[in-house]
């Protein structure tokens, strides 16, 4: 199987389903002539010509109307933000007009758009450059919201995002653009709402999604050598939440550790430990641990910032901690 | 045609308004939308203007009084109408309908602590348009704190028996399936917790311990395995069915269905196996346990069980046997009855009706049944209704079989016939779930020969 | 509604002050949204309306001025005071006054109320609660429109408040940057809640602002229909043939007070004010018209007051009959299943 980049795999996504159905356009800062700010759309413009590859003015609280306003009539935008970080600009649109109008509209008025763009921290990109926005935008009824760890969930996700009928909310990690993996040339989708066990074990469950997945992995492997086996759910749909997968793999191993990129009240996390506690009490050997960002904006300095950031030793602290081990 | 000038609710939030002036005498001519009065409402001046045209006849609230929304303010009439009845009721409550709200803003306030002075019409001037909020009438006023109540008697707290236990949820759960009591467990957890590895500790290192198998995998708990079952949650109409059958009969709405099959080819097969030699005996009960079982394989959403939110729809057949002992019944079970010959269900249900009257069954033996079987054919009774084995979505009960005359093609005939009346959970089964069910049963017991394709 | 559809037919000819017919069926119009919205007053006061609720009462010109030179296909999206502009595009008074009444027959099934009125079959893209949040859904509709090579037009109304906002810079922006068939009409009824405009944007002819889109640019009298009809005539020809956009400033007023929890006059405005404005009522205005030009009887304006107060009657009785979606449990004399309204429309099943 061909091993190709995460932004690859995401511009392959896009490609084909812009082949594939000539309502589907992109439109964001920097997508066609620059050929994308994190090169996704790389040849974009020269293959779709610029009606369907629109740079736009940078306005996203604009742009993503635009987008809206075209989904309300039939098309099916994807909508770059270059960052998830400016998005907040356009939360209006997101959340006050693709989110609601379907019921709004008592189911006149469908919304298939996607936003995307890449979320999270960086490196050394300081305060506002480094959130991690899931948890915000779960919140909304109405909304999608998607975070693929792996270039061949990023792929068949995002081909599935494009063809839902909703807006669909999706979380590339900014760090993962350059990361590799196995990706099929075939055709595939990947249903939204499901969660992928990426590492099966009886011990502990990590529950994580994005960027985290890696860690996540990389815990598993290094606890595998004390003979300690995890069960690594890959959310890779924050909502709807695979509360089933959730549940199956905890009522399994007793235990759970949430690994999440964003801060800790009222994230991704606090969701997941909600329907563990509701779901598999009675099968709880010890409370549910969450791993994440410090409760401070992102700061700069890389010991600070090493600090602040969810990581693979604090990962692994714990899971030893739920496993009564230290 | 009279008209009534009912105090209005001008804003979305108002309860009551203050009559700040009139804007016409009674005797003045008025006009449908012409203004009458000024109202102070909660957020601000608004005028309350009239739904008809004729004559202010009559004004029932002082100016600088404060009303409640839907008192009768006023009544238009022509000069000459007599609208004594009308006035007659003014002044006392509210047109029909909400409670007077006002007086439960005022018990509720007082309540608070807070003040109830009304908020200025200033202030509220440039505010947005406040929304609608629940209506203060909807909410149940809290009850008055009491300064004093001797008389009524302090909760008693849980008595502390023998001092504080902490554990797992697991824990306490693998302690209570094996008859653990956790006061004599050492936990190891943090302050002293009893995890799963004290209740797995004590469990071994006492003799009490039930099974040996639940030593053998220490770190894998008792839960069914991955594909055994898929859980459906409620869909609205099986909610709705749930709760309204649920206050119709009992905690589980069971309804019946009896059924009279013919045992003609069952006997006539019996009667063949037999002479191929005695390891070839069966009885009309294995038999009937072996056809309810593939019947149960072929019909997943009868082989159910009700889990309160949801319904697990089993895709294996463990089939639970009523066995009546000295002690009273158990439903031992026979595991992956749909899948056993005929000949191991025989002898496995002998062996577990054995056992269960010398109370030797394990846990294990008498749990996990997903549907369940009752035979009282044997005390000689036609037929009978079983009470369901929750969580399951039914039990069947199978009567006595005997030679009865019956009518076969117009001619009276001897036929050997069972009846079995099997009980629904109606949260799980509706009827035609369970009639079809019981055809296909029929259809397997009148045409044993399929038991063994 | 009749009158939109056939008004439209003669789009030619933008201002035929003349013609007899269409002058009724545009009175027609205006005297229904009235008609219509003083009704709405009543059952907001006895608590059959509930929520938010703006009355468009003193502007209906702009609406059916502009539904006029409209086709069936062109698209209309507005703000949450969009009563008026629901009835004069031609969605029924039935359907609209059920939605107010929060009813299963009303245009949104009871879910979005006053403020979000909706109907696909008018290509009424709805009336938005976020002032200046629809601007850039109509620069995508507008972008929806030349991406397929089609020659409708998309009419955003507005008031005059949104022009401060981002939302309206950045689409008017984008719209005037990629030539998109648009018509942003402000309907400038000088308060933006109880802020007027000279205290709020720092230009008072706030259609300049469309220089800083490079946009052809306008400002007309909003209580004349027939101004109303010339104005955008103009700016939905220019759309719909070269697919340029047009800022379109019409002065109005609106003679209720902001929202039904606010006082018709107040501290922003003075009595003599409004009082001063009524005398222009764009109702009267044309109905004066027409008496004066013989196209109107005292009999005729009577029989349609009296038609328009039946058909609004009609659509009280209509909705206080349809029911609410139903929730949780079925009644027990309805044999239909239950049905999960309240979930229903949070998300689209997907089909492709």
């Amino acid at each position: 199987m061909p091993v190709i980049t995460y932004r690859d795999a995401l511009g392959a996504a896009i490609r084909e389903e812009m082949q594939r159905d000539d309502r589907v356009f992109l439109m964001g800062e920097e997508v066609a002539v620059y050929q994308g700010a994190y090169k996704v759309s790389k040849g974009f413009l020269q293959e779709f010509g610029e009606m369907r590859v629109v740079d736009t003015p940078i306005t996203e609280l604009g742009f993503a109307g635009v987008g809206v306003g075209a989904a309300m009539v039939g098309l099916r935008p994807v909508i770059e933000f270059m960052t998830w970080n400016f998005a907040l600009l356009a939360l209006d649109q997101v959340v006050n007009a693709a989110a609601k109008m379907l019921y709004m509209s008592g189911g006149q008025y469908k919304i298939p758009i996607v936003f995307r763009g890449p979320n999270g921290a960086a490196l050394q990109l300081s305060a506002q450059h480094s959130q991690a926005w899931e948890s915000w935008l779960a919140h909304i009824p109405g909304l999608k919201v998607i975070a693929p760890g792996t270039p061949y969930d990023a792929k068949g996700l995002l081909k599935s995002a494009i063809r839902d009928d909703n807006p669909v909310c999706f979380l590339e990690g900014e760090m993962l653009y350059n990361t590799k993996g196995e990706v099929p040339d075939e055709e595939y989708l990947i249903p939204l709402g499901k969660a992928d066990l990426k590492r099966q074990g009886e011990h502990c469950s990590i529950i994580t999604h994005g960027k985290m997945v890696l860690v996540a992995m990389q815990a598993a492997d290094q606890l595998a050598k004390e003979g300690i086996n995890i069960d690594v759910v890959d959310l890779r749909t924050i909502r709807p939440m695979d509360v089933e997968a959730i549940g199956e793999s905890v009522r399994k191993t007793n235990r759970a550790v949430v690994l999440e990129e964003g801060w800790e009240i009222c994230g991704v996390g606090a969701q997941v430990v909600d329907y563990i506690q509701r779901d598999c009490f009675d099968y709880l050997d010890a409370p549910v641990i969450r791993v994440h960002q410090a409760d401070t904006p992102m700061p700069y300095a890389k010991g600070l910032e090493r600090a602040a950031k969810p990581d693979l030793p604090k990962a692994i602290a714990a899971v030893r901690k739920v496993m009564y081990l230290d | 045609m009279a008209t009534k000038v009912f105090m209005e609710a001008l804003s979305p939030t108002m309860e009551e308004g203050r009559l700040v002036k009139w804007l016409k005498n009674e005797g003045d001519a008025v006009k449908s939308g012409e203004a009458l009065a000024e109202v102070e409402t909660d957020k601000a001046i608004m005028e309350l203007v009239a739904r008809g045209d004729g004559i202010l006849r009559k004004r029932l609230i002082n100016e600088g009084d404060t009303a409640p929304v839907g008192t009768l303010a006023g009544v238009i009439a022509t000069a000459d109408e007599n609208i004594d009845s009308l006035v007659a009721g003014a002044g006392t409550a509210p047109a029909g309908g909400a409670p007077a709200p006002a007086q439960v803003v005022a018990t509720q306030q007082e309540t608070a602590g807070a003040s109830s002075v009304p908020r200025r019409p200033e202030e509220s001037q440039g505010e947005a348009s406040t929304p609608p909020q629940q209506k203060v009438a909807d909410v149940p006023p809290a009850p008055p704190a009491r300064a004093a109540a001797p008389s009524a008697p302090a909760p008693t707290p849980a008595p502390a028996a023998q001092g504080e236990v902490r554990s797992s949820p697991l824990a306490r759960r693998l302690a209570s399936e094996r008859g653990l009591d956790l006061h004599s467990v050492q936990g190891s957890g943090p302050n002293g917790r009893i995890i799963k590895r004290d209740i797995e500790a004590a469990a071994a290192a006492g003799a009490a311990a039930p099974r040996a198998a639940a030593s053998a995998a220490p770190s894998a708990p008792v839960i069914p395995r991955e594909g055994d079952f898929h859980d459906e949650p409620l869909s609205q109409i099986r909610k709705t069915i749930a709760k309204r059958l649920g206050e119709s009969i009992g905690p589980i709405p069971t309804f019946y269905l009896t059924a009279e099959f013919d045992l003609t080819r069952v006997m006539e097969m019996r009667k063949a196996m037999a002479e191929l030699g005695d390891q070839f005996k069966v009885s009309v009960n294995d038999v009937l346990l072996k056809a309810t079982a593939v019947a149960l394989s072929q019909h997943p959403e009868v082989n159910a069980h009700w889990l309160g939110d949801k319904i697990r729809y089993h895709n294996r057949v463990h089939l639970g046997m009523a066995v009546a002992t000295d002690e009273g019944l158990i439903v031992p079970v026979i595991w992956d009855a749909d899948r056993k010959r005929m000949s191991d269900i025989s002898r496995e249900a002998k062996e577990l009706a054995k056992r269960a009257r010398e109370r030797k069954l394990k846990p294990d033996e008498f749990t996990g049944s997903t549907f369940s079987v009752s035979n009282l054919g044997m005390f000689g009774i036609d037929q009978f209704t079983a009470i369901i084995n929750p969580p399951e979505a039914g039990i069947l009960a199978i009567g006595t079989s005997e030679e009865k005359l019956v009518v076969v093609d117009g001619e009276p005939v001897v036929r050997n016939r069972v009846r079995v009346t099997m009980s629904c959970d109606h949260r799980i089964i509706d009827g035609a779930v369970g009639a079809k069910f019981l055809q296909t049963l029929r259809r397997l017991i009148e045409n044993p020969l399929m038991l063994v394709f | 509604m009749t009158a939109t559809r056939t008004a439209a037919k003669r789009k030619s000819d933008p201002a035929p002050q003349g013609d007899a017919a269409l002058n009724l069926e545009m009175l027609r119009s205006m005297l229904l949204q009235r008609r219509f919205e003083e009704r709405c007053a009543e059952a907001y006061a006895l608590g059959k309306i509930g929520g938010f609720c703006h009355l468009y009462i003193g502007q209906e010109a702009v609406s059916t001025g502009t539904m006029s030179m409209l086709r069936p296909d062109d698209y209309v999206i507005t703000t949450y005071r969009d009563h008026g502009p629901a009835l004069a595009r031609g969605m029924t008074p039935r359907s609209v006054m059920a939605e107010l009444f929060g009813r299963q027959d009303g245009c949104s099934r009871g879910k979005g109320g006053s403020m979000h009125l909706f109907d696909a079959n008018t290509n009424f893209l709805g009336g938005h609660g976020i002032v200046g949040g629809h601007v850039p859904l109509a620069t995508g509709v507008g972008f929806a429109i030349k991406y397929r090579g089609g020659d409708q037009v998309m009419v955003c109304f507005m008031g005059e408040s949104v022009v401060n906002t981002g939302a309206f810079h950045e689409a008017l922006n984008m719209a005037g940057l990629w030539k998109l068939p648009c018509v942003f009409i402000i309907e400038n009824n000088r308060y933006g809640m109880g802020t007027a405009l000279e205290r709020a944007s720092a230009i008072h002819d706030i259609y300049e602002r469309g220089a800083a889109y490079n946009m052809p640019r306008n400002q007309c009298d909003g209580q004349d229909v027939f101004a109303v009809r010339q104005a955008v005539g103009e700016a939905v020809e220019r759309a719909r043939k070269e697919q340029i956009p047009t800022l379109l400033e019409i002065r109005t007023y609106r003679f209720m007070g902001h929202s039904m929890s606010d006082a018709v006059s107040g501290t922003y405005r003075p009595k003599s004010e409004l009082e001063e404005q009524m005398k222009r009522d764009p109702i009267t205005l044309l109905r004066t018209h027409m008496q004066e030009a013989g196209q109107l009887t005292d009999e005729q304006l009577q029989k349609l007051d009296e038609e328009l107060k039946a058909i609004v009657q009609d659509s009280w009785d209509f909705a206080e009959a349809s029911p609410e979606l139903p929730v949780e449990d079925f009644a027990e004399a309805s044999p239909e299943l239950p049905v999960e309204a309240l979930y229903e429309d949070v998300y689209a099943d997907t089909t492709t």
